[in-house]
């Protein structure tokens, strides 16, 4: 058996990979399996799962319900989808020139500016939102600083009325989600080879076009592994706009959570969350076919 | 002890192609390797030559065929159980030990008690010159060093057969030189027997007692040095191994080892028969361009004529081109050995070409 | 990237940036010291009872909800990061070095929670478990005390699965440098399978083991969806924990809970980073 193992590499890489997949098929291919099951069931008074197969739940997802049309699910689906758009335009935006600032720093201190940019990383997520809470309330700490100077500046003052609102959601987000593109990009920043710079310069490109040229082409890969490790977490996440958004901020995410929970509608549920993983596989396949896949993955 | 230290026996290797088709690296590949014997493997990139190495270090198994070490079968053993050790291309120096710690690995697999092992160390390090490195790591060595901490891994083992996988290839030319007769003294040092990877001829010659060379997974020749340079089987080795005139014809006349050759343009030459060929057979001249001359020679029965294209001049030599009156173009070298040594000719005029019979050799592949 | 003078702008631009990351962690240490309960108002430092301004930190630890979240939360991080991590370095090996029947599929399964919206995930597993839970309790007919529910069991168990993946791409990535001739050349001089692994590759790969432990290790301790959807009685974890108090009225003690946790992590941080310089 020892002999037949040791002169078969076929049979040792099968062995290597199998406890691995034995997790994914119990925990992620029977799960989903399960879900998509669900999600063709109804459920009785109790809340229990029946299993039948009606696509009920999906045609009231997309708007076609009993009492006639209501577009409630799919102005959901939309917001979820927009803000998670929004979200990670904003994260690049803020990510890339920090990136960049750090890739071009001393190479001494470029670990300790890493370093500051994870610490955030290591309170816990959801104190980190608890903090935005705050902050953003209407006596938190944003409105008592700017109240602060506008006495001093002896200005009228009207206290901003972010939280709870969309706007707070969209804040958190971004705060969640900026070192995930941080680190990336600057991994593919920093491998650029410098006589690259040198050589576009050299045929005639300056600093503008070398940036547009060579810069953002080669650090793609980040771009896309950061969109990867932003995009999904917040098109899928509930407690940020749970906490942010207050009642007012419905996304997928609250949805599923609240038909397995409190509405005790589990097929209903499982068919949002069908619905919403479809939607990310095919955005995120789209996106990978379009520009690569983010090989930089492994850096955040 | 067996005759031979290392036997391939019809050896044949397949893997499968990146593509799912099978590729054949070594085709029915037999070689016998004396004991104590400098043998190289010779060969272009892709020729067979480190595969062959690598079945009979055990790396890979033979797809058919047998390998005997000292007349031993090695069937499936495993590279641990083989009684040689190899010296990597690119070294394989472990990085996270030291120099000491890489040398010492062979003997403390083989649970060899500690002082009989740090003496051995000392013995090999200082065997390669390298005493008093055993705390550095392989990163603050230069490439030489690597090399030579390198052998000290393999050779503090006392292999019965130490294989070597192009060893000198990432180093400088200058350093190659050196290495090579460190190389050659070493293994007359040790007496064992070593098997030498390389693609570059030079090397071979210089090092080896006898070379096989490889092509396209077969092994074309196998001899001395002199055997190769001097009376190449086919044309692949006439070509690969030093520098050659090749002409074109067919077989006019046979006589017992010599045959009457006609070339085009009407020109006809006498050349050594190795192989049997019979009239009419198209067959190549081989003509190394040492052996041909533009100087007057009495000896000399083969004569060509032709027109000088091209004179090189280096010193030591004076490197004809001459195109013949049939169109071929054959290179003509001629020792500069006279203590005032001129031209012999100009380019655009007309030069007569001699060489004896045996300098040309007919060849039938 | 060669270290260039950098554009006034782009500096300014990076300390906009950092402020933006920091300026929440400084409210939250802030107002750990508050003297108001509600903590909406910073209302001067407290000083109260035998640890003065560190009232709150004291509350803390006498708090057994938080003792026992805290214990909960390691207790799942520490399992789940040593199982992922065997399994996931084993994966990784699998794929990166040999051929196997299978291998695309394996790579795609392993690429896919990478993907995955987390809640669905969650959901996923939450229905399996029930499912399967549910038929158990059934069949065995079990007394209401002996009945399979969702615990730390589950939780530990969907954390594997999902670091596994994370695992697997951090090994990978160490394993894509890695010079096969360096195994041959151990086996070469004597070293069978078992041992080449264990003074070869085993110490080579070891630096992206490591990272791979330590994102699990990561990504567990801050995991909130997977584990609010597989958690049960008694499982309670930090996040789980705060996310209830959240709802309800929230005291300094929290923010003192977070300062300690940046602490403390800092530290082991800096542990490490001691830890690697020396080498």
């Amino acid at each position: 058996m020892i002999q037949h193992i040791r002169e078969n590499r076929r049979l040792q890489g099968f062995l290597l990979i199998l406890p691995a997949m034995f997790v994914m098929v119990m925990l992620l291919v029977i799960p989903l399996t399960l879900t998509v099951i669900t999600s063709f069931g109804q459920r009785d008074a109790d809340g229990n799962v029946i299993y039948t197969f009606t696509l009920e739940n999906y045609w009231r997802l997309m708007g076609f319900t009993e009492q006639g049309w209501d577009d409630l699910y799919l102005r959901i689906l939309l917001r979820s989808l927009w803000l998670a758009v929004q979200t990670t335009v904003i994260v690049i935006l803020m990510a890339y020139p920090l990136a960049y600032f750090i890739a071009r720093s001393p190479e001494k201190r470029r670990n300790f500016l890493l370093f500051l940019v994870l610490v955030p990383l290591w309170t816990n997520f959801v104190i980190r939102i608890y903090a935005w809470v705050m902050i953003l309330r209407s006596q938190g700490v944003l409105n008592s600083t700017l109240g602060a100077i506008a006495g001093l500046l002896n200005v009228p003052f009207q206290p901003l009325d972010l939280y709870p609102s969309q706007t707070a959601v969209l804040i958190g987000m971004v705060y969640e989600f900026l070192p995930f593109m941080i680190l990336p990009i600057y991994t593919s920043l920093e491998k650029i080879e410098p006589s690259l710079y040198e050589a576009a310069a050299d045929l005639y490109a300056n600093a503008f076009r070398t940036f547009w040229r060579v810069t953002v082409p080669l650090s793609m890969p980040g771009i896309v592994a950061g969109t990867i490790l932003t995009f999904i977490p917040v098109i899928g996440t509930f407690v940020v706009s749970d906490i942010l958004g207050g009642r007012q901020v419905i996304l997928v995410g609250n949805l599923v959570q609240r038909q397995f929970l409190d509405a005790r509608n589990p097929p209903f549920g499982a068919a949002a969350s069908i619905i919403l993983l479809v939607m990310t596989l095919v955005l995120t396949l789209y996106y990978t076919r379009r520009f690569g896949l983010g090989e930089e993955i492994a850096a955040g | 002890m067996a005759e031979y230290a290392v036997e391939l026996r019809n050896v044949w290797k397949r893997f499968p192609g990146p593509g799912g088709e099978v590729v054949t690296a070594v085709k029915n590949v037999s070689l016998q390797i004396y004991d104590g014997e400098f043998f190289a493997l010779l060969g272009p990139s892709g020729c067979g030559k480190t595969t062959s190495l690598r079945m009979i270090a055990g790396f890979e198994l033979p797809s058919e065929g047998e390998i005997f070490i000292h007349g031993r079968p090695m069937g499936k053993t495993p590279p641990y159980q083989r009684p040689v050790n190899t010296v990597f291309q690119s070294y394989a120096l472990f990085p996270h030990m030291t120099i000491g710690e890489n040398v010492a690995f062979g003997l403390q697999m083989k649970g060899v008690d500690k002082k009989e092992i740090t003496r051995r160390v000392a013995e090999a390090l200082e065997m390669v010159r390298l005493s008093g490195y055993e705390k550095r790591k392989p990163k603050q060595l230069s490439g030489g060093q690597q090399q030579r901490v390198a052998l000290a891994r393999a050779l503090v083992n006392r292999p019965e057969v130490l294989l070597l996988d192009e060893p000198l290839g990432a180093l400088d030319l200058k350093l190659r030189k050196e290495m090579q007769l460190e190389l050659k003294r070493l293994q007359r040092e040790v007496g064992i027997t070593f098997i030498f990877v390389t693609h570059d001829q030079e090397e071979a010659l210089t090092m080896s007692d006898r070379i096989a060379v490889m092509e396209g997974g077969v092994a074309l020749q196998v001899g001395t040095a002199n055997d190769i340079y001097e009376h190449p089987n086919c044309r692949f080795v006439a070509d690969f191994i030093g520098e050659t005139n090749f002409l074109d014809g067919k077989v006019a006349e046979v006589d017992t080892d010599k045959a009457r050759i006609e070339l085009p343009g009407g020109v006809s030459l006498w050349a050594h028969t190795p192989q049997r060929v019979v009239v009419g057979q198209a067959v190549t001249v081989t003509v190394r361009p040492e052996k041909m001359h533009i100087r007057p020679n009495a000896t000399d029965i083969n004569q060509v004529t032709g027109y000088v294209t091209d004179i090189v001049y280096i010193g030591t030599d004076t490197h004809y081109g001459v195109v013949l009156i049939g169109g071929q173009t054959i290179r003509v070298r001629e020792q500069n050995y006279a203590a005032d040594s001129r031209l012999l000719a100009r380019e655009g005029e007309e030069v007569c070409v001699r060489f004896s019979i045996e300098a040309a050799r007919v060849l039938t592949e | 990237m060669s270290a260039k003078k950098q554009s006034p702008w782009l500096t300014l631009v990076s300390i906009l940036v950092y402020f933006f990351l920091y300026a929440p962690i400084i409210v939250l240490i802030v107002f750990s010291f508050n003297a108001s309960r509600t903590n909406v108002v910073f209302e001067g430092v407290v000083n109260q009872g035998p640890c003065g301004p560190f009232y709150w930190y004291c509350e803390l630890f006498r708090n057994r909800s938080v003792m026992d979240a805290t214990r909960n939360t390691l207790i799942i991080a520490f399992t789940s990061t040593v199982v992922s991590t065997i399994i996931g370095t084993m994966a990784a090996l699998a794929l990166q070095r040999y051929d196997f029947f299978g291998k695309k599929v394996s790579e795609t399964a392993l690429y896919f929670p990478i993907v995955t919206p987390e809640i669905v995930m969650g959901i996923g597993i939450l229905v399996f478990f029930s499912a399967v839970f549910g038929w158990i309790n059934t069949a065995l007919a079990l007394a209401p005390s002996q009945r399979l529910t969702m615990g730390l069991g589950t939780v530990i168990v969907s954390h594997i699965a999902f670091s596994i993946p994370f695992v697997t791409l951090v090994v990978r990535a160490r394993l894509h440098g890695f010079d096969d001739r360096l195994e041959e050349a151990a086996m070469d001089l004597g070293a069978n399978e078992f041992t080449t692994f264990r003074k070869v590759t085993l110490p080579l790969i070891a630096p992206g083991v490591l990272a791979g432990a330590m994102l699990a290790f990561t990504l567990s301790l801050d995991d909130f969806i997977i584990t609010f959807f597989t958690t049960g009685p008694g499982a309670t974890t930090l996040p789980i924990y705060v996310y209830g108090l959240l709802r309800r009225i929230v005291t300094p003690e929290l923010n003192a809970l977070s300062t300690i946790w940046v602490l403390v992590v800092l530290i082991v941080v800096a542990i490490s980073q001691w830890f690697q310089r020396r080498e």
